[in-house]
């Protein structure tokens, strides 16, 4: 059971991931990429470790897993908001719809 | 624009968890992946975070720039230091079985001291290297930094095309 649990946890933290990767080809200007690249890798790898965490079971392991995932869960989205902040400082105007416009 | 409140917050959470996380590498070298050299890079790590987010000024009042000079030095010193003592207690060259009495702790204290060495030299060179990049332009005559006032209108005065 932990077992199943814990494969569909990594197969749709793997799941997010390639649809961050997919928008971050797809999309059109700087932050609409970064929403998908920021969002879904964050969710992607959140996900991943703790199917990996399902795996290692109570062991030191586990504790170094919350470790990187607490990490994650801070660097991915503020790197993402240092990144849009230099973007808007440096002039870079988000794209916008034609009737907004 | 210019306060930068959430990286400020997430830096100052961050920079004592690396710098934990490079004195776990560190030591943690003899049994595992790790050393001085990794160690001494996620140290300058470290402080280049805190100089990016929290300005050069800030950040060498942190850690002294004549301290980084004394550091770089030391660090090579403690390491022929070790190799130069094996010499004098009758090993070759970085020996470090005669050492202590049991050969084991001889090798545990040699790695041990070499390590730290080069953890000191590499953070302490990689900090130089990256103050001295930010800082160049940002100098007075005498290379001392200037303050943080000066510099911003230096730079205004830039963008308006004057001296």
């Amino acid at each position: 059971m932990i077992n199943f649990l814990s494969w569909v946890l990594l197969l749709s933290g793997c799941f997010c991931v390639l649809i961050s990767a997919i928008g971050l080809i797809r999309m059109p200007d700087l932050f609409t990429r970064m929403h998908a690249a920021g969002v879904g890798d964050t969710l992607g790898a959140i996900l991943v470790i703790a199917g990996l965490m399902l795996q290692a079971g109570p062991t030191l392991l586990l504790a170094k897993l919350v470790l990187i995932m607490f990490f994650l869960l801070f660097t991915g989205p503020t790197a993402c908001h240092a990144l849009a902040k230099a973007a808007l400082a440096g002039g870079e105007k988000p794209l916008l719809d034609d009737n907004n416009q | 624009m210019t306060h930068h409140f959430i990286l400020r917050v997430i830096t100052k959470l961050l920079i004592p968890l690396i710098l934990l996380f490079a004195l776990y590498v560190q030591f943690h070298g003899d049994f595992g992946p790790g050393g001085g050299f990794q160690a001494g890079v996620i140290i300058a790590a470290a402080l280049v975070l805190y100089a990016l987010v929290f300005g050069l000024n800030t950040a060498s009042a942190v850690i002294k720039e004549w301290v980084l000079l004394v550091l770089i030095p030391l660090g090579v010193l403690i390491y022929a230091g070790v190799g130069v003592a094996s010499l004098l207690l009758g090993g070759n060259y970085l020996d470090y079985n005669v050492l202590a009495h049991d050969p084991v702790h001889g090798q545990h204290l040699g790695i041990l001291l070499v390590e730290l060495g080069v953890g000191m030299t590499v953070a302490a060179v990689l900090t130089t290297i990256f103050f001295a990049f930010a800082g160049r332009g940002h100098r007075d005559a005498n290379g001392n930094l200037l303050p943080h006032s000066a510099l911003s209108d230096e730079i205004r005065n830039r963008k308006d095309g004057q001296p």
